[in-house]
């Protein structure tokens, strides 16, 4: 089984996650820039965060036959931050970066209007860049959030089909999948969304424009839920070729949009962990 | 420690690249040369126009080129393309490395071997080779070790970017300078790490044998 994570904080994660992902069958992910936990206080750090996302984190990936790619964007918590607002300067230089396959995580946490002027600007980036857009919707007031996120992405005129709609569940997902954006699932353990409920979800809904993720962070998260939910799709009933769909051919599809996805390094990779993939260099045994 | 010329680069770039992609390279040449277009803005691209592959087949050929990427190849040609000299070029590429992903960095290294040799241009290299060598990623790294490292660094700085490349299992003929920058030193520190590995019981690096006299590994049985 080859697993695509559309969704997954790897700098908050230890290198024995991806020996265990890559066991797992996961060859590619994309790491969404977002918040850190410690709230920032200038852009320097995050300058500091998005080089790491295009250096050093890609290449530790790589060392476990995994292709990294991340999402660049000023997260809308931090939005609200004057201290932290000038990163929309730096955006447009990482946004021409061959690692980054959209703008992202953008959204609403609080909805204030600092959050609408930053989520307005970088759907405008998104277009210029012709790069697709991850759109986190808030952990309070969801749905809420969602529908004004929805007539957000509307009123940008971005092509619907360029958008992901993240952290969706049960009472927001319908909206999202009327709106011809993708629809993303976050599988946590026991907050946003179970396997068990997702398997119910893609009865209802099919598994086209589906994105699942395991969103896993420094919080209580999960790096495995990709397979474990593939697994749990299979145990559902549903055919290994769905399976693939979603874990594989759906992220594909969508950040292929961005022209810079790159998954064969993941070929390269020996299994073991000890070849660094995508480089000639064979990195040995310390 | 002698980098490949720009016609060399050139030369092997032609077999791997497609029409396509040598018109887009030589456009940008143009551009860069005639200030049309900021470097800034075609350096992060050299890769997905150009490809990211080795530059040369053979993995086990023996020619500088063997270590390079068709895109390092790229990115050293857009350098060698910039019509600054002395302190601005200097400027120019630190600027490229300071905002460059992993590649652009490598491009940076690499490339900077390629240009015509200066001071003001080695005053601002050095820094980004020390940079790299800072770093645990084997690509930058190893393009840290590559011919503008090798000639510049001061010989303690190349000792220990030598032994962290034994270290991390960077080939050693892919660092520039070995053997002729070998010194007793250095041969001294590979030994005590090649004993540091015997003593732990674990496998010694082969490389280290480029340097270290197996007879001065364990001098008290030789006694």
């Amino acid at each position: 089984m080859r697993i695509f994570d559309p969704h997954i904080h790897m700098s908050s994660r230890t290198t024995n996650d991806y020996d265990a992902m890559y066991r797992a069958g996961v060859r590619a992910l994309v790491e969404p820039s977002f918040w850190v936990g410690q709230p920032r206080t200038s852009v320097g750090t995050f300058v500091d965060y998005f080089d790491g996302l295009i250096g050093w984190e890609p290449f530790r990936a790589s060392q476990y036959g995994i292709a990294h790619h991340c999402t660049i964007g000023l997260n809308p918590k931090e939005a609200n931050d004057p201290r932290c607002r000038d990163v929309l300067e730096v955006l447009p230089r990482y946004l021409a970066k061959d690692g980054v396959v959209a703008v992202g995580e953008l959204g609403y946490d609080a909805m204030t209007t600092e959050e609408d002027d930053a989520f307005a600007a970088q759907l405008e980036l998104a277009a210029e860049h012709e790069l697709p857009v991850l759109v986190h919707t808030p952990h309070r007031d969801k749905e809420a959030g969602t529908r004004r996120s929805l007539d957000v992405i509307r009123e940008s005129g971005i092509p619907v089909e360029r958008v992901v709609v993240d952290h969706l569940n049960e009472v927001t997902v319908e909206a999202v999948a009327e709106s011809g954006c993708w629809m993303g699932f976050s599988i946590y353990p026991d907050t946003k969304m179970d396997e068990d409920r997702m398997v119910r979800i893609m009865r209802g809904y099919g598994v086209e424009r589906m994105l699942v993720n395991s969103a896993a962070d420094w919080g209580k998260s999960d790096p495995l839920k990709t397979s474990k939910t593939a697994h749990a799709m299979l145990a559902a009933g549903f055919e290994p070729a769905a399976v693939d769909t979603v874990f594989w051919s759906n992220p594909v599809g969508f950040y292929g949009q961005s022209g810079r996805l790159r998954t064969e390094t993941s070929a390269l990779g020996d299994g073991d962990g000890t070849t660094f993939a995508g480089n000639s260099i064979e990195r040995g045994k310390r | 420690m002698t980098a490949p010329n720009p016609a060399e680069l050139r030369a092997a770039l032609d077999e791997r690249i497609d029409e396509t992609a040598g018109r887009w390279l030589d456009e940008a040449l143009t551009d860069i040369a005639t200030g049309a277009r900021a470097i800034g803005t075609l350096f992060p691209a050299a890769g997905r126009k150009c490809g990211r592959g080795p530059l040369v087949d053979d993995a086990a050929e023996s020619g500088t080129l063997r270590t390079w990427s068709s895109e390092d190849a790229v990115r050293a040609l857009l350098l060698t393309a910039l019509p600054s000299t002395g302190s601005e070029l200097g400027t120019e590429i630190s600027a490229l490395y300071r905002y460059g992903d992993a590649a652009e960095k490598r491009g940076v290294l690499r490339g900077a071997g390629v240009l015509r040799e200066e001071a003001e241009l080695v005053d601002a290299g050095l820094p980004l080779v020390r940079d790299a060598l800072r770093s645990n990623d084997t690509g930058l790294i190893a393009a840290g070790m590559a011919e503008f490292g090798a000639r510049h660094l001061d010989a303690p700085a190349y000792r220990q970017g030598v032994l962290k490349c034994v270290f991390l299992g960077i080939p050693l003929r892919d660092v520039s300078g070995v053997p002729e920058r070998a010194d007793a030193e250095l041969a001294r520190m590979l030994t005590d790490y090649a004993r540091e590995r015997s003593a732990a019981g674990r496998e010694i690096p082969n490389d280290v044998w480029l340097v270290v006299d197996p007879a001065q590994l364990h001098p008290a049985e030789e006694a």
